[in-house]
């Protein structure tokens, strides 16, 4: 596909904090880039804001109104002032609304472009089916990690991140009443966003329990800004009035039509729920966290290197200078482990300097550029301590599959039960997710087991009666997280690929409608 | 689950093909036991369509195999039928071109003459079965036998059912030898220890070949990898299994080069299911796209709404080919204690049931209800491998 196509020396993909950043210091040391993102505008998930046309010219100086509700909003502001100059000197070419479905690495990386499927309208104006690269730097973020829940299904229960994106991209909040649930210090900015935007936070329940944070504390004091941060969520809390209850768990979710109320059960040290503690708290919103997953399609695409992070999650292995084990594709951001905006800022500057440093960029001799990247990996180091403190004192609870009942949705797309899965295991001998995905489906549909991937992964291991850990369970995140397609595809547009090839034939099966040839 | 130590027989390879040996033996009364290296339905019959076809199979002794199979499919085996989704789908073969049209009416001529029902329709006929078909094809040949099964429950449940009936299923179980006395094979050697048996049944598809090296017993299956592409969820449009006649050309032929030729068919689910392709390039397990880029050319040149359908994904697997496109069914005379049950290309859902009872009278040493002799492991003696024959298909 890569005949024709335009050549640039770096192709981001993903412009949230990671990509964003890579951009811009790629950009800055004069290589040219393509940066490709999903969005209408950059920022990904964590600097998601409403429609920059629409909102530019309210609030003041000092606080613009887009900056509602959003951390670190300068940094964005002046990376996204940096991209938009760098794309008006033509130094960045930069596709909105833009999937990457198809990355074939080679000595220069081709990615195929297809339009996102939600905003077909908007599909970008000219956009090429292909761009080829020098270097390709994925940084495709991460998505909220979901385990299911009896009643996860209702209208009303949504992913934590969701909650927060509605509160960024739309300053709604979808009720009145929330209970906030999962685990990790992500609940923290929800529930107080959510109380900021006016909903009565009913609870926080958070699985894990301080103490367990306090034996990590030596990656945490690294990190004090995070500290700070910390105290200032705590004193939302107090003026909210929101109750944050530890080892507790929402373990049902009621209602007929939409989320009427939650059950929150206390956990016990190893994770399972204590029979009778159950009790019933009425609410219309439900946000869910459970960490995040890494975006992983791209990265396995390309044929690199995976492994499971002190999370849980399958992450891409990378060096010190980001490279993964595949020549010419590097990566940044949550995809190498989750570690939250900054550490993706960082990684996406560090990235995008060992780029230039290898390519002979302009800048690439300039004094500073090695010391700038020796700090940005001492820098690195210092977040991914505190991120694996957090992670290890915010695992997901050992045995989280006591709340689920047979009727429980595992998959909604295919709208698969655990009862289904239990069945698959027991009767037919499914020992592993791939034959679980096999004989019940989970994960065949829409999303492509995005959403319950991580939790088939689990359940697997569970219904086998061996622990999650180890090769076995990269191999069943693996077989979860693997697509040949890496977006949802046009086969009008796959086929284009066929006359754009340098290897192929021409089909011999001509297309009736144009073979004239024929007798009558 | 622990190995049993003594057994009358162990099927090697947990796949459709191994299902089905293992049910119909332990039916006949055997203590059966099923070993694979991987998970059941693992390999090839985990990226498949799930065909149980006629309708590609040139008269001869494969198309009495797929007559037999679709007797017991809709005979004794209809009473499960709902559990792997066993669906009469019907299979529509089109041609583009005049010419075409009469190589598939002779060939349909030869199958009925075979005891196939098979309808020659014309161009507006066509319509009426598939109404988003491209309207310029000059004819095509419809077979109300076609039908489908999903095909990994088809095998779990097979094995479920022998389970009922004392075979032991053992996944991620690898065989690593054969025990022999005096030339008979006398027992299974795995890296989880060493089962006894009166007979083995090699059913590991597409590394039967290397399983029968095990045995000293040369047995040449190969590789041919194929891509299934899968769409979003539609309403029903295509109803039917459609392909075009040059199909059965690519299913016949030897080459080695990629080859695709058009089969769209729509699932329960709402899916469309879009194939084919071929080529020997060993098990070479990468993702090359251009293959799924011809596939969809094709595809839409049978179904023009295709071109703006999404592909969700896809996948691949690699076909257990012999020479001369038979499979290898029955006892080793050179290895006693040795059968076979592998070899079946594309068609080894279709053709499971039938190996499996063939394979089960021949353990018994009864009189199958085929004869064995086209599908003879000996029958590749003194010929190189790959050596090919077009005889069949002639």
């Amino acid at each position: 596909m890569s005949r024709g196509a335009a050549l640039f020396d770096v192709a981001v993909v993903g412009a949230g904090p990671a990509g964003l950043a890579a951009a811009v210091h790629a950009a800055d040391t004069g290589l040219s880039v393509v940066l490709v993102d999903a969005g209408a505008q950059p920022g990904g998930q964590f600097w998601r804001h409403p429609d920059e046309k629409a909102g530019l010219d309210e609030g003041t100086d000092n606080h613009p109104v887009e900056a509602a509700g959003h951390h670190d909003w300068k940094r964005f502001a002046d990376l996204r002032s940096r991209l938009y100059a760098h794309e008006a000197a033509g130094q960045v070419a930069y596709w909105r609304n833009t999937q990457v479905w198809l990355i074939e690495p080679d000595a220069v990386t081709a990615l195929g472009l297809t339009p996102t499927l939600d905003v077909p309208a908007s599909a970008p104006d000219g956009l090429p089916a292909t761009v080829r690269a020098r270097h390709a730097i994925l940084c495709p973020g991460g998505y909220d990690r979901q385990l299911p829940v009896p009643g996860w299904d209702l209208p009303g229960v949504m992913a934590a991140g969701g909650a927060q994106a509605l509160l960024k991209g739309n300053r709604t909040a979808g009720g009145s009443i929330a209970v906030v649930g999962g685990t990790g210090p992500f609940l923290l900015p929800v529930a107080t966003g959510l109380a900021a935007a006016g909903v009565k936070v009913a609870a926080i329940c958070e699985a894990n329990s301080p103490s367990g944070w306090l034996r990590n504390l030596r990656g945490a004091v690294r990190a004090p800004e995070k500290a700070l941060e910390g105290a200032e969520y705590a004193a939302a809390l107090a003026r909210h009035r929101i109750p944050y209850r530890i080892r507790t768990a929402v373990t049902e979710i009621h209602g007929s039509a939409r989320v009427e109320a939650v059950t929150i059960s206390k956990l016990s040290a190893d994770g399972s729920v204590l029979p009778g503690s159950g009790r019933r708290v009425a609410c219309d919103v439900v946000a869910l966290g459970w960490g995040f997953t890494a975006q992983l399609e791209l990265v396995l695409a390309a044929g690199a290197e995976t492994c499971v992070d002190v999370d849980g999650s399958l992450v891409a292995v990378v060096d010190g200078r980001l490279k993964t084990s595949v020549p010419g594709v590097s990566v940044a951001g949550e995809a190498t482990g989750v570690g939250g905006a900054s550490m993706a800022v960082v990684e996406g500057e560090l990235a995008a300097l060992c780029v230039a440093a290898e390519s002979g960029a302009a800048s690439a001799g300039a004094a500073g550029m090695g010391v700038r990247i020796a700090r940005l990996q001492r820098e690195r180091a210092r977040l991914r301590s505190f991120a694996v403190a957090m992670h290890r004192a915010n695992p997901v609870p050992g045995r989280w599959h006591g709340w689920l009942t047979p009727e429980t949705v595992v998959c909604r797309c295919e709208e698969v039960s655990y009862g289904e899965l239990c069945s698959a295991h027991a009767e037919l001998g499914a020992g592993d997710a791939r034959s679980l995905k096999s004989f019940a489906r989970p994960g065949m549909g829409w999303c492509q087991g995005r959403v319950c991937g991580y939790a088939t992964a689990s359940i697997a291991a569970e219904l086998a009666g061996r622990p999650f850990e180890g090769p076995a369970a990269a191999a069943d995140l693996r077989s979860m997280a693997k697509r040949t397609l890496a977006a949802p595809v046009s086969l009008g547009q796959l086929a284009a690929l066929v006359f754009d090839g340098p290897d192929l034939e021409t089909p011999d099966f001509a297309p009736p409608a144009t073979d004239k040839g024929h007798e009558p | 689950m622990e190995l049993p130590r003594t057994v009358d027989v162990v099927v090697i390879g947990a796949g459709a093909v191994g299902a089905a040996c293992a049910y119909f033996a332990a039916r006949a009364g055997f203590r059966v036991a099923v070993v694979d290296r991987g998970s059941i339905a693992g390999g090839t019959s985990s990226a498949c369509e799930g065909n149980i076809l006629v309708s590609d199979k040139e008269a001869g002794p494969e198309l009495g195999l797929a007559q037999y199979s679709q007797s017991l499919w809709r005979g004794e085996l209809a009473e499960f039928g709902h559990l792997w989704e066993f669906e009469s789908k019907g299979g529509l073969v089109v041609s583009a071109k005049p010419a075409t049209q009469a190589k598939l009416a002779r060939l349909a001529g030869r199958q009925r003459e075979a005891g196939i029902d098979v309808e020659l329709v014309d161009g507006p006929e066509l319509v009426g079965l598939e109404p988003h078909l491209n309207p310029n094809m000059a004819g095509g040949a419809y077979y109300p036998q076609d039908a489908q099964v999903q095909p990994m429950l088809a095998a779990a449940h097979l094995l479920r059912l022998a389970r009922g009936m004392r075979a032991t299923v053992h996944p991620d179980t690898q065989v690593t030898g054969f025990t022999r006395t005096g030339g008979k094979v006398t027992g299974v050697v795995t890296g989880r220890g060493t089962i006894s048996t009166d007979a083995v049944v090699n059913a590991a598809g597409t590394w039967g070949g290397a399983v029968a090296e095990l045995a000293g017993a040369k047995v040449p299956v190969l590789p041919r990898k194929g891509y299934v592409m899968v769409t979003e969820p539609l309403p029903a449009m295509v109803r039917h299994k459609v392909y075009a006649a040059e199909y059965v050309d690519n299913v016949a032929s030897s080459d080695a080069g990629l080859q695709t030729s058009p089969v769209v068919e729509g699932t329960n689910g709402g899916t469309i299911l879009i194939g084919s392709s071929r080529e020997r390039v060993g098990f070479d397990k990468s993702f090359n796209p251009r293959v799924l880029a011809e596939m969809a050319v094709k595809a839409i040149a049978l179904f023009p709404f295709l071109a703006d359908v999404k592909a969700l994904r896809s996948y691949s697997g690699f076909r257990p080919y012999c020479p001369d496109h038979l499979p290898v069914i029955g006892p080793d005379r050179r290895t006693p204690g040795l059968w076979h049950a592998c070899g079946h290309e594309g068609a080894g859902i279709g053709l499971s049931v039938g190996t499996g009872a063939l394979i089960a009278a021949s353990l018994g040493g009864g009189e199958p209800a085929l004869d064995l002799a086209p599908f003879a492991p000996e029958r590749f003696n003194g010929q190189a491998p790959g050596h090919t024959t077009e005889a069949a298909h002639a």
